[in-house]
């Protein structure tokens, strides 16, 4: 009983003790973790302003405790359906098409032979990914321009000597071309892990397969296949981890009157109500992105502990 | 015998695999294609004449080639003025960023530094949870950072990300002996760091290094939210006026000349600009891309 004492005791002043010989190490941590309380802890206690009346003039403190309104307020507004819609359409969509299609295009650049053409192919098609939000969509606009861009131009070319339906300002298509650019642009990039997956498999494992006859198309499927479905399938919960998080920037640069039916999201949402108008509504704004980083913590929660699980705590944060 | 047969087998295969070699050239072919071709339409349009544009003459190569949408972009008053800026935030940013996350992440690869993982905690948790646009908003605010170069310098300081990335790095990639070593021979925890673990880690210094750069290149949102001030605008905020506005107003240039009988200059302006601006990275592309692939695989492996 006094030995276990003595012995914890010894541990706790050792620990301490440690610490001080640690201090240089200590020090280093000055700079990131002030940075850390002030711009990240801090405003985790600011968003107390989600449960009051923020009044600049009376300040975060000051202000009036009004409990729940806000959220009641959004969860009845008929924006709650659209925005929450919306924003799960959009990653549901990109999830759905980008997960097989990378899987399916590292697959097939495995299969390339010639050296100097895979990476011709893996070059040009990782390349998109470094252009900015901005940029891609500035090209959309200038490309898809139904009277000057190359769409209606190669439209009336080929296809009718009419000018074609401006695809830009209308709503449905949005929803389209938000994902299909996102694949044009991530693509190839999405490949690198899959590429790194597929370069660990044993080519002796090849060679026997092919000795007993296994074509190439084979070989994929029973060799190739197989060594990705572990790397997929933390890919692909650590996705849907995401499904509620959509990017501001590129839903925003495209939105328009016409097409927010169905590019209103959660985050355009509340930098429109928050920060981008005139009557800036500070609180609810706060509500609405304190409830979107809820639901957004307790779902990488959940994907961290399952891929966590899966992989034997080899691609867990925890 | 034996290998007779297999001889057979492997002259049987060629046929169905020809097939399939050729159908997944073709699709490889196919979709490098349509990444390459609007890249290649809006370069070859940037040279193009304007009415040849307009009229949809510019199919691949440029038509009546000029460098009227150069020119047009480097007297635009504002684009000068997005560049400098950008330019400015790259490199202040980048170099701040770097310092930041290797301070953070040497300390937290010492497996010998006690309560590690309380801090460790503190860092990953906000990867996790966050208080949001309209707070982090009202703090740069009443730190009156807003309308000031420091709202895109500090509140994005570090990327907790890449600072596990440069910690997985240190802690896997430098051998412990080297530290146990130094130790022996009396060198403190800084010098240690200054003199043998920064010398040794420039692979990863590299990888986030450019992404860093990438980031504030390419970077939007921030700007949007804290600078109003055209003077201090980063380039793409500067292009998002041009790029989406339909109708450029031509009385930002300096150069008056360009404007006598420019039709379709507008749309010269536009896509020299998409060039211009993604010109930097582009052009370094080829020489980072193996550092960016690198990151990918770093960031991967948990330490």
């Amino acid at each position: 009983m006094t030995g276990k004492a003595t012995l914890a005791t010894r541990k706790k002043t050792s620990v301490w003790k440690l610490a001080r010989r640690r201090w240089q190490l200590y020090l280093f941590m000055v700079i990131p973790v002030t940075w850390l309380i002030i711009f990240h802890y801090v405003p985790m206690v600011g968003v107390q302003i989600a449960f009051r009346n923020f009044m600049p003039r009376k300040g975060i403190w000051g202000s009036d405790w009004v409990g729940l309104t806000h959220f009641k307020t959004f969860f009845n507004s008929f924006y709650f359906a659209r925005t929450v819609g919306n924003t799960v359409r959009l990653s549901l969509y990109y999830l759905l098409a980008n997960f097989p299609l990378s899987i399916t295009f590292a697959l097939m650049l495995n299969i390339v032979v010639n050296k100097k053409l895979k990476k011709a192919f893996q070059t040009i098609t990782y390349m998109p990914h470094f252009i900015s939000t901005v940029v891609l969509v500035g090209m959309l606009t200038q490309i898809l321009n139904p009277v000057t861009g190359l769409y209606g131009n190669l439209y009336r070319r080929f296809i009718a000597d009419t000018y074609p339906a401006d695809i830009l300002s209308r709503a449905t298509p949005f929803v389209h071309l938000y994902v299909w650019s996102g694949i044009w642009q991530n693509l190839g990039w999405n490949t690198i892990i899959y590429m790194a997956a597929l370069s660990g498999v044993d080519p002796e494992l090849h060679e026997a397969a092919e000795i007993d006859g296994a074509t190439r198309l084979k070989r994929v499927i029973h060799i190739d296949l197989p060594v990705l479905l572990p790397t997929a399938s933390i890919m692909l919960i650590l996705n849907s981890g995401s499904i509620m998080s959509v990017g501001f920037e590129k839903a925003y640069l495209m939105q328009n009157s016409v097409n927010a039916v169905y590019s209103e999201i959660i985050a355009t949402y509340v930098y429109k109500t928050g920060l981008g108008g005139t009557t800036n509504q500070l609180s609810y704004a706060a509500a609405v992105g304190l409830f979107n980083n809820v639901i957004n913590g307790i779902l990488l929660l959940i994907v961290n502990g399952v891929s966590g699980k899966l992989s034997g705590g080899q691609n867990s944060l925890f | 015998m034996q290998s007779q047969k297999a001889e057979k087998r492997k002259i049987k295969n060629p046929t169905e695999d020809k097939i399939l070699y050729f159908v997944v050239y073709t699709i490889l072919f196919l979709f490098t294609l349509c990444v390459l071709y609007p890249i290649i339409f809006i370069i070859s349009a940037s040279f193009s004449d304007g009415q040849e544009v307009q009229l949809g003459h510019v199919l691949l190569l440029p038509v009546k080639p000029t460098l009227a949408g150069y020119r047009a972009v480097f007297s635009h008053k504002n684009v000068l003025i997005g560049f400098r800026n950008t330019f400015f935030y790259t490199f202040a940013g980048t170099a701040i960023n770097v310092a930041v996350t290797l301070l953070c992440a040497y300390p937290l690869s010492r497996r010998d530094m006690p309560f590690k993982g309380f801090f460790m905690f503190l860092f990953v948790f906000t990867m996790f949870f966050g208080g949001g646009l309209i707070p982090t908003y009202l703090l740069v605010n009443s730190l009156h950072m807003v309308n000031t170069v420091w709202a895109l310098l500090i509140p994005g300081a570090m990327s907790v990300y890449n600072m596990i990335i440069t910690r997985t790095f240190f802690m896997n990639s430098v051998p412990v002996e080297l530290l146990e070593a130094s130790q022996i021979d009396g060198c403190s925890d800084a010098r240690y760091f200054i003199s043998v673990l920064l010398p040794l880690s420039q692979a990863v210094i590299s990888v986030i290094s450019l992404y860093y750069a990438v980031g504030h290149w390419n970077s939007y949102f921030s700007a949007l939210i804290y600078i109003r001030r055209s003077e201090l605008q980063p380039l793409q905020l500067i292009l998002r006026n041009i790029l989406l506005a339909t109708r450029v107003s031509l009385n930002e240039f300096e150069d008056p000349d360009l404007l006598e009988g420019k039709i379709g200059l507008e749309y010269l302006l536009k896509y020299a600009l998409i060039v211009v601006s993604s010109a930097p990275i582009i052009a370094l592309y080829p020489f980072v891309q193996k550092f960016f692939m690198k990151g990918v695989m770093l960031g991967s492996v948990k330490g």
